[in-house]
């Protein structure tokens, strides 16, 4: 399972890569792992405004729905739409290409670091 | 590690070493996938998979009486089937509402009655009480089989090499009892993905080294989820989804497996006589989502804003590469609808069932 060094993370699966007021979001490897071949994702519109904790879409694997947590408050300013498409690029490329949606946040944040988040996934296990 | 209260399969051993990713179900540790469901789905489309369904319940009716008692238990005429034949069936109600569906197979001198897991002490409770008048003795011997599905084109062809049973002979829902890898087994031509394939029934003991013999000779493991995305796009019931206490088979669609001009009466007839005659309460259609959405159970079917239905199974098709489902509507319903998707009414339409058919040579 892989958990990179450079984001943040949720109780809830989500990453965050945070440059300046923009936060770029998606679900975790393991989270993708779990979920299993994902074949589809409900995006949020862009401008449309979430507080932290509030549901911003869906993940649906073949079996499985899931909801998206938003990690911060804030507005879309971009989703991605790609996926639509080619929702496989969730289970291929989690931290990459795989990526959901970037808000504009305000907030400071209050996220797991890397290590606190493997602890959860090792707690579920 | 082994979840508390969870009963295992002879394979579960089998599974932990192919990594498989186990879920409860119906009280027992069983794999829903290995590889993952959509690779696992069209290796059985294309090639071959084995599943473990041990979980399956085994019903044995002995005795005199063994053949009255299961005409008055289930919807099939089971006078009409031959020694080493199978026939899909219910089981209902006097109501005409679903006790279970099973298959009932004929041996020489008894029949083999297979039961969903998840209803296996209903059914067992069931048909003890409604034959209690008669010489018969119904055996739960659920403990004592296992059950591998052998299902793909290429089944017939990796099982061959393993067993002297001539395997060109045996028809579908027919069946035999000899040797796989040189253990004793019932071969059946059966199965729930709308393939050709074969279930065989042999003892836990004996399932592991059948089990390794069939992936060595290049079946692909399969689970819980392929399962279950394999019988949708053929159409096929699952019971609690399609079939319930609340459902008759007629309602579900499996009419074919009701035989209501029965001379012996079984349970439910008259229910079903007069639902045949006044007609349907609700039937089940097949539908496609024409707009963004996956169906999922329990989703309702709109037509402007009257509720005209519920989804009872719905997934995105990996052989069609598109969402599909089955609800269970009004009979007068349009072939165009809406399902409901959190909060959202998305368009679907109706179309034929099945959703896939193999081709037959």
């Amino acid at each position: 399972m892989s958990v990179p060094e450079d984001l943040q993370y949720t109780k809830s699966h989500e990453w965050v890569r945070t440059e300046g007021d923009t936060a770029t979001i998606g679900i975790t490897d393991h989270a993708q792992d779990e979920l299993g071949d994902v074949v589809f994702v409900e995006l949020p519109d862009e401008g449309a405004t979430f507080d932290a904790g509030e549901s911003f879409g869906t993940v649906e694997s073949v079996k499985a729905v899931s909801d998206l947590y938003a990690p911060v408050g804030g507005e879309v300013v971009e989703a991605n739409s790609s996926l639509e498409d080619a929702p496989e690029k969730i289970n291929e490329d989690p931290y990459g290409e795989g990526w959901i949606v970037k808000l504009r946040t305000s907030d400071e944040p209050d996220l797991l670091s890397p290590e606190e988040y493997e602890k959860v996934v090792e707690g579920e296990s | 590690m082994a979840k508390e209260g969870l009963r295992h399969t002879s394979l579960y051993d089998e599974h932990k070493n192919l990594g498989a990713r186990l879920v409860d179900f119906a009280g027992y540790e069983m794999p829903v996938q290995y590889s993952g469901i959509q690779a696992e789905h069209k290796a059985v489309r294309n090639h071959a998979g084995l599943f473990d369904v041990s979980h399956m319940g085994e019903a044995i009716f002995r005795g005199p009486d063994a053949e009255s008692a299961l005409q008055r238990l289930v919807t099939r005429d089971v006078g009409r089937l031959d020694v080493g034949q199978a026939g899909y069936s219910a089981v209902c109600y006097e109501d005409g509402g679903t006790v279970d569906d099973v298959i009932v197979y004929r041996r020489e001198g008894d029949f083999l009655v297979v039961v969903n897991a998840s209803n296996r002490e209903k059914d067992l409770e069931h048909f003890r009480e409604n034959t209690q008048d008669l010489d018969v003795e119904v055996a739960d011997e659920s403990d004592d089989w296992a059950l591998l599905a052998l299902q793909g084109p290429e089944a017939a062809g990796l099982l061959e090499p393993l067993t002297d049973t001539d395997l060109s002979g045996l028809k579908p829902f027919r069946f035999v009892e000899g040797e796989v890898d040189d253990v004793p087994a019932l071969i059946s031509r059966t199965g729930y993905t709308g393939e050709d394939g074969f279930e065989i029934y042999l003892s836990g003991g004996d399932a592991p080294r059948v089990w390794r013999a069939l992936v060595e000779a290049g079946a692909t493991p399969a689970g819980l989820g392929a399962r279950d995305t394999l019988r949708l796009e053929a159409g096929m019931c699952l019971y609690g989804n399609e079939l319930d206490a609340e459902t008759t088979p007629l309602e579900a669609g499996i009419s074919f497996a009701v035989h209501l001009d029965k001379e012996q009466r079984f349970i439910g007839q008259r229910a079903l006589l007069l639902e045949d005659t006044q007609g349907l309460r609700k039937k089940l259609v097949g539908f496609e989502m024409e707009g963004r959405g996956i169906a999922r159970h329990g989703h309702h079917v709109t037509s402007g804003a009257e509720i005209v239905g519920e989804v009872t199974s719905g997934t995105k098709s990996p052989t069609l590469d598109r969402a599909i489902g089955l609800a269970l509507v009004d009979p007068g319903v349009e072939d165009r609808f809406e399902i409901v998707i959190r909060d959202n009414p998305v368009p679907a339409k109706s179309v034929p069932l099945p959703f896939y058919k193999r081709d037959r040579e």
